[in-house]
């Protein structure tokens, strides 16, 4: 346990530093998990003399309340999916810092997720890299034939819905493959780590962060930094999603494991590859 | 004071205050007062249509005003209307033709694309605001967001006048300015009024995607040319 007062007294957990300060053998995590923090509180109590039959029923109502709004609405209510937009704005930035840093051993799911997956980050992501495509490959047809009184301007607006397309099913429909995967490989194998649907789509709508700055950085007509970005941001987005999933794979066949992360990786090209060819697409239009 | 004879009126055991009967006591306990602005609104069948045209004008160009000098005022937020941004859309739309077209359908946005994106993009913002927990309301917010690109019509309307009369960098130069004036001020006038609803910390999680959209129309605005 983390400290040794008084378990019925009321203990603020702060953060870890404050914590080891006064108690130097102290355990400290620094995550603020709310299951934890209950957790503890329940393991405290559980440890007096004279707790009566009632204690375990309070506590778990602890939980419940301590535990967060985490009620199971249906899926056709409003409530439900409000519960994935409980994030403040410091949350989605270290989420995002945490996708396009990529730091061996830590899990984005378990660093930062923590039981609060989020659609508003992967939603606004997808956005703004659909938008991203569209404007950098106009900018680029534009600077190239800029001054050239021969080239007309035009906007490309079937591209925009062309890109949301592919972007959007990316992001929907392989978390979907990669969930059942997993769900069926866990009845083969016992798996302590499992993650749910919300989590693994909300890894790969982070993931796609880093395609953005690499999509903007087409736009000048310079071939080795065209190349250079898209590896750099195929080989980040890559190493998120093999790390994260890494540990639910670890125990299985290796083929699976082989199949599996070779899957993620080619997809992962696919799209780079597509988001390439969407915004040439754009250069060999305006040539006719 | 107190008398025998208040116990037998029926609300007499409510109040220990005695209410004398010189005293006239206003208000009405059944039925909740409304704000005093509804009170012109009791028949409005009976007058004449020009009447009710020019009332609800002048409630959308009120509201025009607001846009134009943003400040913390509810009176935006309070008598939500539709009018203002459909006819905003409905000009971007309209100005928005007749773009380097050479009949050709790739060229710059169709009507039903401004449309589409206009309206689609505003009903997801505002999905997205109040998925956040906002407590402004559905329409209230379409309203906000429609009455905010009113900057960015006015913007395309001098892009326009400017690409009849000059042409080359200049233009180029010109329109991008005034673009980006436009476009910051369509930003600041809608947080101005949707940034209020939120808590602190997420303020920038709700302005962004205002950011992004009027973004997306200023980058319409800015690459629009006439075809020739």
């Amino acid at each position: 346990m983390a400290s040794k007062n008084d378990p019925f007294q009321f203990q603020e957990f702060e953060e870890a530093g404050n914590l080891l300060e006064s108690n130097r053998d102290a355990v400290t995590i620094s995550i603020e998990d709310e299951d934890l923090k209950s957790k503890r509180q329940r393991s405290a109590v559980g440890f007096a003399q004279d707790v009566g039959d009632e204690e375990p029923l309070i506590n778990e109502d602890r939980e419940e309340l301590l535990s967060g709004q985490k009620k199971n609405a249906p899926f056709w209510t409003f409530e439900y999916y409000q519960k994935f937009f409980d994030i403040e704005t410091h949350h989605v930035k270290e989420r995002i810092l945490g996708s396009l840093l990529p730091w061996p051993g830590k899990n984005f799911i378990q660093v930062h997720l923590r039981k609060n997956p989020d659609l508003y980050g992967p939603f606004w992501i997808c956005t703004t890299l659909v938008f991203a495509i569209a404007i950098s490959g106009n900018l680029s047809t534009f600077l190239r034939y800029f001054g050239n009184s021969n080239y007309k301007y035009t906007a490309e607006f079937g591209k925009v819905s062309i890109a949301s397309t592919a972007i959007f099913s990316y992001a929907w429909l392989v978390p979907l493959g990669l969930w059942g995967l997993l769900l069926w490989r866990s009845n083969k194998i016992l798996n302590l780590v499992s993650y749910s649907f919300m989590e693994i789509v909300c890894v790969y709508g982070y993931s796609l962060a880093v395609y953005i700055p690499a999509v903007v950085l087409w736009i000048p007509h310079v071939e080795w930094l065209r190349w250079l970005s898209i590896v750099v941001a195929l080989c980040l987005s890559s190493s998120v999603l093999v790390m994260t999933f890494w540990p639910a794979l670890r125990d299985d066949h290796p083929k699976v494991i082989i199949a599996t992360v070779v899957g993620i990786v080619l997809l992962n090209g696919l799209l780079a590859v597509g988001c390439k060819v969407i915004i040439l697409a754009f250069d060999l239009i305006t040539l006719f | 004071m107190a008398s025998a004879e208040e116990a037998s009126r029926p609300f007499a055991g409510l109040s220990d205050v005695s209410i004398s009967e010189e005293i006239p006591v206003e208000g009405d306990i059944a039925v909740p007062v409304g704000p005093s602005t509804r009170d012109d609104e009791f028949s409005t069948l009976d007058e004449p249509v020009k009447e009710t045209i020019v009332r609800d004008l002048r409630a959308v160009g009120n509201k025009f005003i607001h846009v134009l000098y943003p400040k913390r005022s509810s009176a935006l937020l309070r008598d939500w209307d539709l009018w203002g941004p459909l006819l905003l859309c409905v000009t971007l739309a309209l100005l928005l033709q007749g773009g380097a077209a050479d009949s050709d359908d790739q060229g710059g946005p169709q009507f039903a694309e401004v449309f589409v994106i206009i309206w689609f993009g505003s009903i997801v913002i505002t999905l997205n605001s109040k998925l956040l927990g906002g407590t402004i309301s559905f329409f209230q917010s379409l309203c906000v967001l429609g009455y905010c690109i009113m900057p960015l019509t006015v913007a395309l309307i001098v892009c326009r006048i400017v690409l009849l009369s000059v042409s080359g960098k200049v233009s180029f130069a010109v329109r991008l300015g005034v673009v980006i004036a436009s476009f910051g001020w369509s930003t600041f006038a809608s947080t101005a009024f949707l940034a209020d609803s939120h808590l602190t910390n997420r303020k920038a999680l709700v302005v962004y995607p205002v950011f992004l959209f009027y973004f997306v129309i200023g980058w319409m605005i800015l690459t629009f040319s006439p075809g020739n």
